[in-house]
């Protein structure tokens, strides 16, 4: 199936999280040398793929925004004797442009917010940065998370490093790609309707979406607040889990965090003792039937599973149940209203949560003569905001404000989002008496592999291929992207990797963590590299 | 009388007395540089996120518990939306169609009866910045200090029938708040804005007429004035044949009229919906009754304590609860006279007592206060020691004449109590009969006297002039009404034993 040498290990010579923190807290190698050799990497590679939108190697930027000063810093830590305080000491991390960065520009992928400079650190990232992890830049992604492709992004598209001629999917493209080409090993996204989930599958990375609620949302550019979560994405489950536990928790300054307590991630993720092979007994899996529906046509009459993809999540399931799972058959019935009801709260909530970018206090302005706008008809101040966001929102993100503003108009609240809300109860419920026979779900991550650039234009065709992904969000559920195997498309040359999704109910991450990472010392998908990241390994 | 009758509803906002704002931690104080107190939040910062703030929902429980509002357990932050550079987010948070309290009065006392209003609802909600238009100049420029300043809006029902009655509700509204120690209630400073529905309808007439909303009015004497020219400007249109149009005004003080703002057609659309950055508001029966087990005595309470209780007249009862500084006072006084507020109905020597104590404050203390510009936080005089000079006087210790003596020696600041005062000038009334007796004979058996004492058979009148003559003896320190009642006594047995 696959033509990809396995066992390779990162180009610098760390195949997991654990390894490269232990060898900065014992100084075998400095937190200054890791991060350099990463933006050296980034420097080399990123201009063919695009990941960043900028990297924070401008030493002049200030010790907030340079990735060598923040290094230098926590090798000072570690010197004081406080590394074993770091349990992300010297990692590399590359941030969604979504998280508001102190002193370092945040764009949300969006002109309207270009050169926009944070005066404070998200939640997420403040709690990065105290765990000795360092910020080497933010990542490119479809303006304010809405995409599926990060063509959407206002700045430059990226790539998938398993073929540039593709997607790396969205929103978080740049997050999944720059962990698959080794340009850092972690990464944080966030997912609103699967925008961890779905560039983790199709760049062959792990990508987590934590309970809604578990991770704070304080500082993050919002798309739509009931449903966007921050999740780390990495190469493997278990470093996924060591990135979980330093930003999960409550955080006061999110008034829909969760309050209970984290478990310990990693140790969820340590091997069972027991019969080889038997780790995964007594564990019931359950198969929506309605997600496994092979080349069913969708709305678009588009073909929707991919038969590639449904071979290698069987195969996944195959192997899960040799290892003592039991697969039950399960019914999620309000699937089909998902796409709807998500597409109804996701923009009223987004037109809401973008009203701010008026031109007025921060980003961009465009405004004329008080002559001109009163000859276009308009008082000065309505024509600064009517030009303003003209200008500076792209065609996609006016499609969903446009939408939103329409469900929201007064009188068709009830017919709209109410309604709306209502669906996302039952789909709620469907996953609850889902999970009273099953202890998880498991499902393809995106029903297809990653496609052309500039292939799909069709917005409404692109909602659809969100379908695996986006009952979690409504549900608010955690969701897990782990790759499970590769296939080469019909109109390519290139294996591309493909996603098995884990579904589980709520704050039940421990549980994804401990079959995800179960999963994963069973087969070597994750251990693979793309082509890209092997040149460099080789050089 | 006009033959329409004005239907009033008043929508009031308050600016709640907490150190920080509705839904962050930033500062609410008035006095400040502009954009002194401003964060993340109060600036609409991309990635800012609202947590609301507990004292605040507790002022505005306060205010729903004390006009007997129904409180929910779970209320719900809305968005209400609109473009305007003062308005960071874009929208506004506030509460829709589950507010935090339903129901509910407000009390007060109009044209010598009580009135009842009753509240649609109170809800919470964060204030906007604030345009600084400079004169002449190209730009505006924004303070967002009181952006995110927590406010409550109090809606009322349609209850009111006219201007003059809906400027008593506001008083009302505004004595409610201080009493409660949610408000300030400063109509000047903003602290009390209001909004005012107007329609009118042929008298009798059940139906609502066509409403209008007048804004902008922001002083207790535009209130008034901007309801009563609503009134008459809608009149004169319907009388004219014409139809009143449903649209919002806004009044201009400096001309004392209002314009019209924008039409119904014109209104906005504030796409409310709920806030899906704040849960619903969980307030448990625990905290609602704690809190209402905190509420002080409220003023209609008070004003029944002061007429019923104490008997004082209705005009002395309105004007102690005006404000709640005079009232606290005034029952302090009370309590150095030996009245508490928890005895209901007095004996009548107390209830002298009473008025006495009323007609001293009023009169005396709130005149002088009055007469120098100062309010009654600053008065020289404690309510204990303003009661004890009303002790001395009723029970016969000094006269009135030489309490308003020692008054003015007390508001001059001397510092001592007025017992000590009274000793220290010796001024204490002789109340002793045997005393009081001697003297009174002495005067009447004064050779000097004796003219005086043959008139006064056919000219009582001269009663006066031998009472200044004992209490001249005495020093003017005995009781002139004893005095007067025992030369009467003594007069007129000398009148039956002449021949």
């Amino acid at each position: 199936m696959s033509t990809v040498d396995p066992k390779v290990t990162s180009g610098l010579g760390w195949a997991r999280l654990s390894e490269l923190v232990s060898a900065v807290q014992s100084r075998q190698t400095s937190a200054v040398e890791v991060t350099q050799a990463y933006l050296d990497r980034i420097a080399a590679d990123d201009a063919r793929l695009g990941c960043f939108l900028r990297v924070a190697h401008h030493a002049d930027d200030g010790p907030a925004v340079s990735a060598l000063a923040q290094a230098a810093s926590v090798d000072a830590a570690i010197a004081a004797g406080q590394g074993d305080s770091l349990p992300l000491a010297g990692v590399p991390v590359g941030l969604k442009d979504v998280l508001c960065t102190r002193g370092l520009a945040t764009t949300a992928g969006s002109q309207i917010l270009a050169g926009w400079v944070p005066p404070y650190d998200a939640t997420v990232v403040s709690r990065l940065r105290s765990a000795g992890a360092i910020v080497v830049g933010k990542l490119n992604m479809d303006e304010f998370a809405m995409g599926s492709s990060n063509e959407n992004s206002a700045f430059f598209p990226c790539r998938n490093p398993w073929d540039v001629t593709r997607v790396p999917g969205g929103s978080s493209g740049g997050a999944a790609a720059a962990v698959a080409a080794d340009l850092v090993p972690l990464a944080m996204g966030s997912d609103t309707g699967g925008s961890i989930r779905q560039p983790a599958a199709l760049c062959g990375v792990v990508g987590l979406k934590p309970t809604y609620g578990r991770v704070s949302r304080y500082g993050v550019v919002a798309f739509a607040s009931s449903l966007d979560q921050i999740g780390p994405l990495a190469r493997s489950v278990e470093d996924v889990a060591r990135a979980l536990q330093v930003i999960g928790g409550h955080d006061p300054h999110d008034a829909t965090s969760v309050s209970s307590p984290q478990p310990d991630y990693l140790s969820a993720c340590a091997d069972r003792p027991g019969p080889a092979g038997s780790s995964l007994r007594g564990l019931r899996i359950g198969l929506p039937r309605e997600y496994f529906v092979a080349g069913n046509p969708d709305a678009a009459g588009a073909s929707g599973l991919d038969p590639q993809v449904a071979a290698a999540v069987q195969q996944a399931l195959d192997e899960l149940r040799r290892h003592g799972a039991e697969l039950v058959d399960v019914s999620l019935p309000h699937t089909e209203y998902a796409i709807a009801a998500y597409y109804f709260i996701a923009t009223a909530e987004a037109s809401s949560n973008l009203a701010r970018y008026d031109g007025v206090r921060y980003g961009l302005r465009k405004s004329v003569s008080k002559g001109e706008a009163q000859a276009a008809g308009r008082s000065a101040l309505f024509d600064m905001y009517c030009r303003t966001r003209a200008a500076y929102f792209g065609p996609e993100v006016k499609r969903r404000i446009l939408l939103g503003t329409y469900v929201l108009r007064s009188g068709y609240y009830d017919a709209y989002y109410r309604r709306a809300s209502q669906v996302r109860t039952l789909i709620r419920r469907d996953f609850d008496q889902a999970f009273s026979r099953c202890d998880l779900i498991c499902t393809p991550t995106s029903p297809v592999l990653a496609f052309r650039s500039g292939e799909r234009s069709d917005p409404l065709a692109m909602y659809l291929a969100d379908i695996y992904t986006i009952s979690c969000n409504l549900a608010g559920l955690p969701g897990l992207s782990l790759p499970c195997g590769f296939a080469t498309p019909l109109d390519g040359n290139m294996p591309l990797p493909i996603g098995l999704q884990l579904l589980g109910p709520t704050l039940s991450e421990a549980l994804l963590l401990r079959v995800g990472a179960a999963y994963q010392r069973m087969t070597d998908w994750h251990t693979r590299r793309c082509p890209l990241a092997m040149g460099k390994a080789a050089q | 009388m006009s033959d329409f009758e004005a239907v009033i509803g008043l929508e009031c906002h308050v600016q709640l007395d907490t150190q920080s704002k509705l839904f962050t931690g930033a500062a609410t104080t008035f006095f400040a540089e502009p954009n002194e107190h401003i964060d993340p939040h109060t600036l609409g910062l991309p990635g800012s996120l609202p947590v609301p703030n507990r004292r605040a929902v507790e002022l505005a429980l306060r205010m729903g518990l004390a006009c007997g509002c129904t409180i929910r357990s779970h209320s719900q932050f809305a968005r209400k939306h609109y473009f305007y550079p003062d308005l960071p987010k874009g929208y506004q948070i506030s509460q829709y169609d589950a507010p935090l309290c339903e129901g509910g009065s407000v009390e007060f006392w109009h044209d010598g009866a009580p009135r009842s209003v009753h509240l649609l609802r109170i809800h919470l909600e964060e204030d906007a910045g604030k345009n600084v238009h400079v004169a002449g100049g190209m730009v505006s420029l924004l303070d967002y200090n009181r952006a995110g300043v927590p406010l409550i809006e109090v809606v009322s029902q349609p209850d009111l029938r006219s201007a003059a009655e809906a400027a008593e509700y506001l008083r009302a509204i505004r004595r409610l708040v201080r009493y409660l120690g949610i408000s300030d209630g400063n109509m000047e400073e903003g602290s009390l804005r209001c909004d005012a529905n107007v329609s009118i309808r042929p008298r009798g007439s059940e139906r609502l007429g066509t409403k209008v909303e007048i804004k902008n009015i922001n002083s207790f004497r535009y209130v008034e004035k901007a309801i009563e020219y609503e009134i008459a400007r809608q009149t004169d249109v319907v009388v004219r044949g014409g139809s009143v149009r449903a649209e919002t005004r806004g009044w201009d003080a400096e001309r004392g009229q209002s314009r019209s703002q924008r039409s119904k057609e014109e209104a906005h659309d504030y796409r409310y919906f709920p806030d899906p950055d704040l849960p619903p508001l969980h307030v448990d029966a625990a905290w609602r009754d704690a809190v209402h087990a905190r509420l002080p005595e409220l003023p209609m309470a008070r004003l029944r304590r002061y007429s019923d209780g104490l008997g004082l007249p209705a005009q002395d009862a309105l004007l102690l609860i005006s404000e709640r500084e005079l009232s606290d006072y005034f029952d302090a006084a009370l309590l150095t006279c030996g009245i508490r507020p928890a005895m209901s109905t007095l004996p009548p020597e107390q209830r002298v007592l009473a008025k006495l104590a009323a007609n001293w404050l009023l009169s005396e203390l709130l005149g002088a206060l009055h007469r120098d510009g100062k309010d009654l936080g600053q008065s020289p005089i404690s309510a204990a020691a303003l009661g004890e000079l009303v002790s001395l006087i009723s029970d016969g210790t000094i006269s009135g004449k030489q309490g308003k003596d020692v008054f003015a020696r007390l508001y001059a600041g001397e510092k001592s109590s007025p017992a000590a005062l009274v000793d220290a000038l010796g001024m204490r009334q002789i109340s002793d009969p045997a005393i009081i007796e001697e003297a009174c004979r002495r005067v009447l058996m004064a050779p000097a006297n004796q003219k005086q004492v043959e008139q006064y058979q056919k000219n009582p009148k001269l009663l006066g002039f031998f009472v200044g003559k004992v209490l001249a003896e005495t020093g003017g320190r005995a009781k002139p009404d004893a005095v007067s009642a025992l030369l009467q006594r003594l007069l007129a047995e000398r009148g039956s034993q002449s021949p």
